[in-house]
Formats: structure tokens, C-alpha cells, sequence
């Protein structure tokens, strides 16, 4: 039976000396099986929710991000020649060309992580724990197409090592994991993650030229023999291409910038060049609509940061009038502003993260409304950068634990207030 | 047409789609329930008002007099088990050959209470038994008439158990009883504390058998019980209405406040003897558990501050005090709900404090003999623990043996399946149903689906990671999370200030049941009020 069948684990089950394999073989163990262990000491019955299914459902929420973020590289490639321009034109090409890119970062985010994350469990001897589960599937989603394996390893490192492994491990960090990897490489390799060249994949913007690496290549055979398009290298781009984000089309130009490019349409559907999971608002729109249904994240923080952007969107329209060189931005009609760049995304799966989040149900209102606050400010009042998510979220992620405090705080004030009142 | 009016006819199209395919379903549902010759109004998957799609409802019942106070909760989740004890059975009254009390059922008492009887010794129901050196004064009585036998010892020669033999016909011990009209309250502590009826009385903070040299602020009963399988004390109250009176007339005399009734307002009328209850203020309490703890009422009425004392008692309590001054005997019987899905006839009988419960569970196979095979592929036998029998309910009783005895304060017996077992992907698709408030699976949508329980974890001990899960459980202006990280760090203040002096386990029982990361919430809040007892 395999993996499938307890004695086929119980007979590979390593000594319980050798510590770090005892450790791989327990986190293994348990991806397959719920383990039998029985409550002791306290309440006799327990819930059936574990940390495992909570991750997972995250991930769940993430998989139509992955699909259209997958297209979506092939797709941008492709508008970058001006050929297959069509959505559905040529999608064997587009994916082929989505998950060679796609898959690299996936699959050196997860074993960096998850090296990581084995070697303190089995130098703690610690259970391994599941958190870098959906870290491993966030930082995929928001790292460029383009991003060089080597950064993004380095990134991961530093995340792991410096946000969460100092603080203790999974549930003791104090800043979001994914945006700290992504964070880093922002202040590093400054070029690699903003501008305009990023977020195209397989060009050779040197020489302005189709550049197709052996992978790609190996399905030509396949495709013509059915008689399908192929990758056909050294093509040049277009020579009206920009690779211009919305976001940077709108500082410069306002919505109206944006629009002559992009059709609102497209910008929803995520045929546009971004980060590879924040390009697809219809995505993210399903996966929201997955973790509110399932209560994973908290609807709280969701609509109090909506309702922070929302506030700062009009507040900008009302004044942006003759506000010099950011008037063109502060003029984006406060609804267009979910339509662009990470906003929705960080909204979903940035800043609903229950770790780095506020604890309390207020702090969470307060938490939530400063983020959208806050990531208004940055995005738009940015003469270099057009993008305010990251830091905004990283910013509350450090407030977070003040929010909290005074909160709780006021509950403890509140009692001391009641023998007050009594005297 | 844009995308926007595309967006706008798909949704209303989805959502008109959607009505139609419930409704139809509904219709269909109650068809063939009728067909069947059931009550078509018990079936149908729509909800049947407003405020049950919002998940509340916070209508008041209309027995409830108008200058009563009121409390209803959404908060708290009721965990519904199959083997829940039917009134179908005529409550019989049970007795056993052995009876005993349990030392450990009382928190705070030394590991080796000084046991005033010797084996042989002949002893009459109300007779003192032991007491806990560090308070002489309060003395624990024998339920029944019989002869001491033997003292149980478990680990450092702590008792475990005090073992009687039972008399066919109970002798009670006689007592000069006061006169409740005229005694004072110096003197009545003090015949309480004699009797062996005192232990009934327990207090908050800390949960412990009350302080004998505390007035308290006011005492909370409270007459319904909303843990999982648990029973009402309207069985437990039936033919006792006096006595229940009596009982609440000695309370009154024993603090300067008021004495407190917690009424059930989640269903059915309670019974008379609550209803027409006098000289109490009574609040009605209507939600999900735990809406029947005390330690809820007592943070909604009249709220724990430091340097405060609140006593409560339970109805059983209650009644013993009452039998005690009606009658002049010491009378530990109550209504026992034997539940659990194990248990053939899950039913209700009548029994003493300290019941040997062995007669009782006969039918339930506690042991399981298992044929299996060895490492080196040899059959062997292996007996497995296949139920475990709890004293109290599934939250938070006590794990006893097939041949075990009742709790002190317990009116319920719970049999729960032990469960471990392997599940391939359980953490992902269970195929063993749980009761769960959480939506990620489907039983969250369905919370009126019964279960049958078993004891598995479920997951594995973790950080927190999860926020508010513990306070959607818990009706209080509590945060639990911070109140458990307060107790871990030893931070003795902020303990205070968030309120762990109004908390007992059992109401954060709850919060242990739901928890993502498995916390020994009890365990830790007990280890919390042990540091601040010991401090003074």
C-alpha cells in the first residue's frame, strides 16, 4: 500500500536517538496521517480544527491565483511581441512559458523554506511545524516573473532566519514572513522588483529579443507535431512596448494614462504585468470569497482596510486637485484603486495573516484601517515607487502589538474601574 | 455591455439561482418527510427565520416576567453528542455495594487529608469522614450508612479514595438542627461546617470550596446546566420543592447580598420549583454553553473585583442544604444522567454521592481484544482501551475506571470512545465527524448535527496562531489569549487585570475545545490560579 498504509510508515519509523531524522520522518508522517494521539488531562473531547487545515485552506483560497498567474507570464510575453494577442490565442505556449517560470520559484521557495524550517525543528527538537506552508505559497505569488532564483533564495534565508526562526518559529513572529523576503530584495536589488523590465519573462531586454531557453524549446517537437504554434526565438518586441505597470502609467498620467493601455476589463481578469498572484483581481475575488465563507481569515481586518482605502482614495480625490506632481495620482477615482497593483492581494492573504495580525477584535478594526491608511500614502505620495502594500503591512505588522496592548489594556482599566465605582 | 452590468446579471442570476434550487429542495424535503408520516415542519434545509441565518436569536421567551433581567449571548458553541440521556426510561433509584469519596474531586485540598474513621468502623449517612489539614474546620460526610472498608492510596501515599460498605437502608446521622428564623450567622457557619454539607458550597475566586471566614458579596445558584450530555436539574428538583426553598432560605443567611438564581431561558419553562422560587433575584440566560456556567452569570450580575468573594452552588447543593433543614438529614441523592453513545439505554436514575458506577456501564466493553502482528510478523493479542468513562461531562470530568466511583459536585456519567486511530489525510478530508463551530468544514454550516464523540486530539499541540477563536466562545469581556500569555510569563498583575479571578476551568473548557493549536487552556488557567492562591 505504500504511503497510504500506516505499517508501510511504521517500518521506516527511524530510532528516536537520531533526532533531526525522527523529526523528517514525524513531518512526514503527519502530511499523510492524522496522528493517534488521544487527549489527556483536559477536556476529554477536542474540535477537529488542527493548524494543518488551517494552512491549507489558505493555499486552497490561493490555487485560482496560481492558474491565472501562470497564464497570465505566458500572456504578457506574448503581448509584449504582439502576437496571441487573444486571451485565449496560443495558451499551450502561454503555459508552457507561465510554469517554467512559475515553477522554479515555487519549487526553491518551498525547499529553501523548508530546509530551514527541518533544520531549527530537529535543532529544537521540535515537531515540525506547518507555517512556512502557506509562506512557501505566498512568495511565489508575489515576486515578479522574471526574479533571479539566487535573489530569491538569498530573500527566503534572510526572511526565515531573521523574521521568524530568531522569534521562536511559526506563530512567534512579529512581521509577516513573505513580505519580509519580498522587503529585502525590494531594498537590495531595488531594479529587480520595480521599474518596468521585471515582469516579462523569457526576454532578453538587452537586445530586445525573445530569449527561450532549452525548456521551452523541448515542446516544440510536441506542439508541431500537433500541429500547434511554437517558440520561435530572437523575435524582437514591439517597439511601442513599455512593460509600464498601471501603477506607474497612474503616477504619471492619472487613470486616464492607465486606461489607454489597459482596459479595466483586463486589469480585473489579470491580463496585466504585475507581481505573479496580484495581476488576477477575479482570482483574488475567489479566494477572499473562500477564506470569508470558511472564517480563515478575518473579515474584520478585510473590510476595515478596504474601508482605510476607501476613506484615503476619496479624501485624495477631493484635494488632489492641485497637489503639483502627485495631482495626477491623487486624481485615480478612489474604486480604481482595487483594480491595480497588490491592493486586493495584500487585503486577502498580506495583512489577514492571524500571527502578525492584531490579536484583538478591535485592535483588528484599528489594525486593518490603518493599513489601508497608510498603503493610500505610500502608494500615491511615492515619488520613486509606486507601490505602498508591502511596507504599509510591514509597518502595522510592528504596531500590531501596541494596538493590542492598549486594547487590552483598556479591559484591564475596565475592571479596575468597576471597583472604582464602587468605592 | 460592459463588464461591470456582466458582473452585476451574473450575481443576481447565481443568487436568484441558488433561491430557486433551495427552495425547491425545501419543498421537496418536507413532501416526502410527510410522506414518511413525519412532522414535515422538523425537516427542510432554509432557515426559518431572519434571525437564524444571522446565527442569533435573541427573542425573549415569553415566560419570563418583564421585571427580570435578561441576558442573551451569541457567543458559545453547543457541542452536540449522540447518547444523550432520554426521560423515555422511568428514572429508577439505584444503589451499589460500595460507595466512596474522592479527595482529588476538591481543588486546593492537600494530597493527604486526615481521615477521622477507621476501617471497620461502623458509619451513619452525614457522618464526618476526613478533612483537609490545611482547614480543619471543613469536614466531608459520608453520602450513605455502611461500614468503612478501605482508604485508596495513589502516588506519595496521597488518598485516592474513601471506600464504604452500603447498608441496605440508609441510618442517617441525627442533628441538632437551629432554628433557621432566629440562629445568627456565626453560629449556622458553624453547624454547616459540622454537618458536612459545607464542601456543597464552593466560591469564586480560584473555584475552591468556600472560605468559611468570608461574608461573601452575594451567592449565584445557577438551575441549568448547557455542557455537552449534561442534564437539567429540573429531574434532579421534582418532589423537592420545599426542600429547594428551604435550602435557598439558609443561602440567604449567609451572605449580606442577594442570593442569585441562573435561569434557563434557552428553551422549555423550568421547572416550578425554580419558577417560584423566593427572596432570590433571578436573571434568565438564553445562548449556546457556556451560557449555564456560573462563572458566566456571576460576570454579568454581579462581577468578581479583587478582594472579593462570591460563593455558588449548583442545585444538588442547593437541596442538600434544604433536606438538611426540612427533614434533619444529611441526603445526597440526585438525578445521574448515564449518557453516551456506548451506553445501550442512555437514561436518568437516582443515586447517591460517591455511587460505585460498575453496575451501571456493565454493557459497555471497555477493553477491546485485538489480534494483530508483531514487528517480526508473529499474531499477537493486544487489549486496547476501547472507551473511557468519564465522571462528569466530556469537557470537564474526570476520566474514571470501569469499576469507579461518582464524583462529588458530578451528576452525570459520560462514555466516550477512545480514538486512536490513525486517519489517512484526516487533517484534510476527516471521515470521522467532529462538532465543530468551524467553517472550513461542513458540519460548521450544519450546527444542529448530533455526533458520536471519541477522545482523538485531532491535531497536534502548536503556538497559538489562530485570534479570537477563545473569545467567540466565551461570553465575558475576557481575552483569554493574553489572560493564558499573562499566566505563562508569571505576570501576576495583568493576571489580575484581565480577569482570572471570575474564571473557573470549566468555562474556559470551551475554549480548549475549539482551540487551533490544541492548549491545554485548563490546565494552564488552573496553574495560574494555584500561583495567585499561593501568594495570598
Amino acid at each position: 500500500m505504500g504511503p497510504f498504509d500506516v505499517e508501510f510508515w511504521k517500518k521506516l519509523q527511524p530510532p528516536k536517538e537520531k533526532q533531526f531524522l525522527h523529526g523528517l520522518y514525524d513531518g512526514l508522517f503527519t502530511l499523510f496521517f492524522k496522528p493517534n494521539e488521544v487527549t489527556h488531562g483536559g477536556t476529554h473531547i477536542k474540535g477537529p480544527m488542527d493548524l494543518k487545515r488551517l494552512m491549507i485552506h489558505v493555499v486552497l483560497a490561493l490555487t485560482l491565483c496560481y492558474v491565472l498567474g501562470a497564464y497570465n507570464i505566458g500572456h504578457q510575453h506574448f503581448l509584449a511581441l504582439g502576437e496571441h494577442t487573444g486571451i485565449f490565442d496560443a495558451l499551450h505556449l502561454k503555459l508552457v512559458i507561465g510554469l517554467v517560470s512559475l515553477l522554479p520559484i515555487f519549487i526553491v521557495s518551498n525547499l529553501v523554506g523548508l530546509a530551514i524550517e527541518f533544520y531549527f525543528a530537529a535543532k529544537k527538537g521540535h515537531a515540525i511545524e506547518e507555517g512556512y506552508l502557506v509562506t512557501g505559497a505566498l512568495i511565489p505569488l508575489i515576486m515578479p516573473p522574471d526574479i533571479p532564483l539566487w535573489m530569491l533564495t538569498l530573500s527566503i534565508i534572510f526572511a526565515v532566519f531573521l523574521g521568524k526562526e530568531a522569534f521562536g518559529g511559526t506563530g512567534m513572529n512579529v512581521i509577516n514572513i513573505a513580505l519580509l523576503a519580498r522587503a529585502f530584495i525590494f531594498f537590495a536589488y531595488p531594479t529587480e522588483i520595480s521599474g518596468d523590465a521585471p515582469w516579462v519573462a523569457a526576454i532578453d531586454f538587452e537586445n530586445g529579443l525573445t530569449d527561450y531557453s532549452f525548456i521551452h524549446t523541448m515542446f516544440n517537437g510536441f506542439f508541431s507535431w500537433m500541429d500547434w504554434s511554437v517558440f520561435v526565438g530572437g523575435q524582437p518586441l514591439l517597439e511601442s512596448f513599455t512593460g509600464a505597470t498601471p501603477l506607474v502609467l497612474a503616477r504619471t498620467g492619472g487613470w486616464e494614462a492607465v486606461t489607454e493601455v489597459y482596459s479595466p476589463a483586463a486589469m480585473f481578469i489579470g491580463g496585466i504585468p504585475g507581481c505573479i498572484g496580484e495581476t488576477s483581481k477575479l482570482a483574488i475575488l475567489v479566494g477572499i470569497g473562500i477564506l470569508l465563507v470558511t472564517r480563515v481569515a478575518s473579515w474584520r481586518i478585510m473590510f476595515s482596510m478596504a474601508l482605510g482605502v476607501i476613506l484615503t482614495g476619496m479624501l485624495f480625490n477631493a484635494i488632489g486637485a492641485n497637489m503639483g506632481s502627485y495631482s495626477a495620482y491623487m486624481s485615480v477615482p478612489w474604486y480604481n484603486h482595487f483594480l491595480m497593483g497588490g491592493l486586493l492581494f495584500a487585503l486577502a492573504f498580506m495583512a489577514t495573516d492571524p500571527v502578525t495580525a492584531c490579536g484583538t477584535n478591535t485592535g483588528k478594526w484599528i489594525y486593518g484601517f490603518l493599513i489601508g491608511f497608510f498603503g493610500m500614502v505610500i502608494r500615491v505620495m511615492n515619488p520613486a515607487y509606486a507601490e505602498g502594500w508591502m511596507l504599509a503591512i510591514l509597518l502595522m505588522n510592528v504596531f500590531a502589538p501596541t494596538i493590542d496592548f492598549y486594547v487590552v489594556d483598556a479591559n484591564i482599566s475596565r475592571r479596575l474601574k468597576r471597583v472604582k465605582a464602587k468605592v | 455591455m460592459t463588464l461591470s452590468t456582466a458582473l452585476i446579471f451574473s450575481i443576481v442570476f447565481i443568487i436568484f439561482f441558488i433561491f430557486i434550487m433551495g427552495t425547491i429542495a425545501e419543498r421537496m424535503l418536507k413532501i416526502s418527510a410527510k410522506n414518511s408520516g413525519q412532522n414535515p415542519k422538523q425537516y427542510g434545509i432554509l432557515p426559518n427565520d431572519l434571525s437564524s441565518i444571522f446565527g442569533r436569536n435573541i427573542s425573549k421567551p415569553s415566560y419570563i416576567p418583564s421585571n427580570e433581567d435578561f441576558f442573551s449571548f451569541d457567543k458559545g458553541f453547543d457541542i452536540k453528542l449522540m447518547g444523550e440521556a432520554s426521560t423515555e426510561h422511568k428514572i429508577e433509584s439505584v444503589h451499589s455495594a460500595t460507595y466512596a469519596i474522592k479527595p482529588k474531586d476538591f481543588i486546593g485540598m492537600m494530597p493527604i487529608p486526615k481521615v477521622v474513621v477507621e476501617e471497620g468502623d461502623s458509619i451513619k449517612s452525614g457522618d464526618i469522614l476526613f478533612y483537609d489539614k490545611s482547614r480543619p474546620e471543613i469536614k466531608y460526610a459520608a453520602p450513605i450508612s455502611g461500614e468503612m472498608v478501605r482508604i485508596q492510596r495513589g502516588e506519595k501515599r496521597s488518598i485516592n479514595e474513601v471506600v464504604m460498605l452500603a447498608d441496605k437502608d440508609i441510618e442517617y446521622r441525627q442533628y441538632d438542627l437551629p432554628d433557621l428564623n432566629s440562629v445568627n450567622r456565626v453560629d449556622l457557619v458553624t453547624f454547616l461546617l459540622d454537618s458536612g454539607a459545607w464542601p456543597f458550597i464552593r466560591q469564586r475566586p480560584f473555584d475552591i470550596v468556600a472560605d468559611f471566614n468570608v461574608v461573601p458579596k452575594s451567592i449565584f445558584v445557577t438551575t441549568f446546566d448547557s455542557a455537552p450530555l449534561a442534564p437539567g436539574f429540573n429531574l434532579t428538583v421534582q418532589g423537592k420543592e420545599t426542600e429547594f426553598q428551604k435550602g435557598l432560605q439558609v443561602l440567604a443567611k449567609l451572605t449580606n447580598g442577594d442570593v442569585h438564581l441562573g435561569m434557563d431561558a434557552r428553551g422549555e419553562k423550568p421547572a416550578d420549583a425554580f419558577m417560584n422560587a423566593s427572596g432570590v433575584v433571578k436573571h434568565w440566560f438564553k445562548g449556546q454553553h457556556p451560557a449555564g456556567n456560573v462563572g458566566i452569570h456571576i460576570h454579568h450580575v454581579d462581577p468578581i473585583n479583587p478582594g472579593e468573594t462570591v460563593w455558588h452552588l449548583d442545585v444538588h447543593g442547593v437541596l442538600v442544604l434544604g433536606t438538611l433543614f426540612e427533614k434533619g438529614i444529611f441526603d445526597t441523592e440526585r438525578v445521574v444522567a448515564i449518557t453516551g453513545y456506548e451506553i445501550a439505554k442512555p437514561r436518568f436514575v437516582r443515586a447517591h454521592q460517591g455511587i460505585c458506577l460498575e453496575k451501571l456501564v456493565m454493557e459497555v466493553q471497555f477493553q477491546e481484544e485485538r489480534n494483530t502482528t508483531d514487528k517480526e510478523g508473529k499474531p499477537v493479542n493486544i487489549s486496547r482501551k476501547a472507551v473511557r468513562l468519564i465522571s462528569g461531562d466530556p469537557l470537564t470530568g474526570k476520566e474514571i475506571t470501569s469499576t469507579g466511583y461518582l464524583g462529588f459536585f458530578d451528576d452525570q456519567i459520560t462514555t466516550v470512545e477512545e480514538g486512536d486511530y490513525y486517519e489517512l489525510f484526516g487533517w484534510l478530508l476527516p471521515r470521522k465527524g467532529h462538532p465543530t463551530q468551524n467553517r472550513t468544514f461542513p458540519g460548521g454550516f450544519f450546527p444542529s448535527t448530533v455526533y458520536k464523540a471519541d477522545t482523538q486530539q485531532n491535531g497536534e499541540h502548536r503556538a497559538f496562531v489562530v485570534s479570537g477563536e477563545y473569545e467567540s466562545v466565551l461570553p465575558m469581556d475576557i481575552y483569554p489569549q493574553y489572560l493564558l500569555r499573562a499566566i505563562q510569563a508569571y505576570d501576576f498583575e495583568k493576571m489580575e487585570g484581565l480577569g482570572i479571578l471570575e474564571l473557573g476551568e470549566e468555562d474556559v473548557a470551551l475554549c480548549e475545545y475549539v482551540c487551533t493549536s490544541k492548549h491545554p487552556v485548563q490546565k494552564t488557567l488552573r496553574e495560574g490560579l494555584n500561583m495567585l492562591m499561593e501568594q495570598g
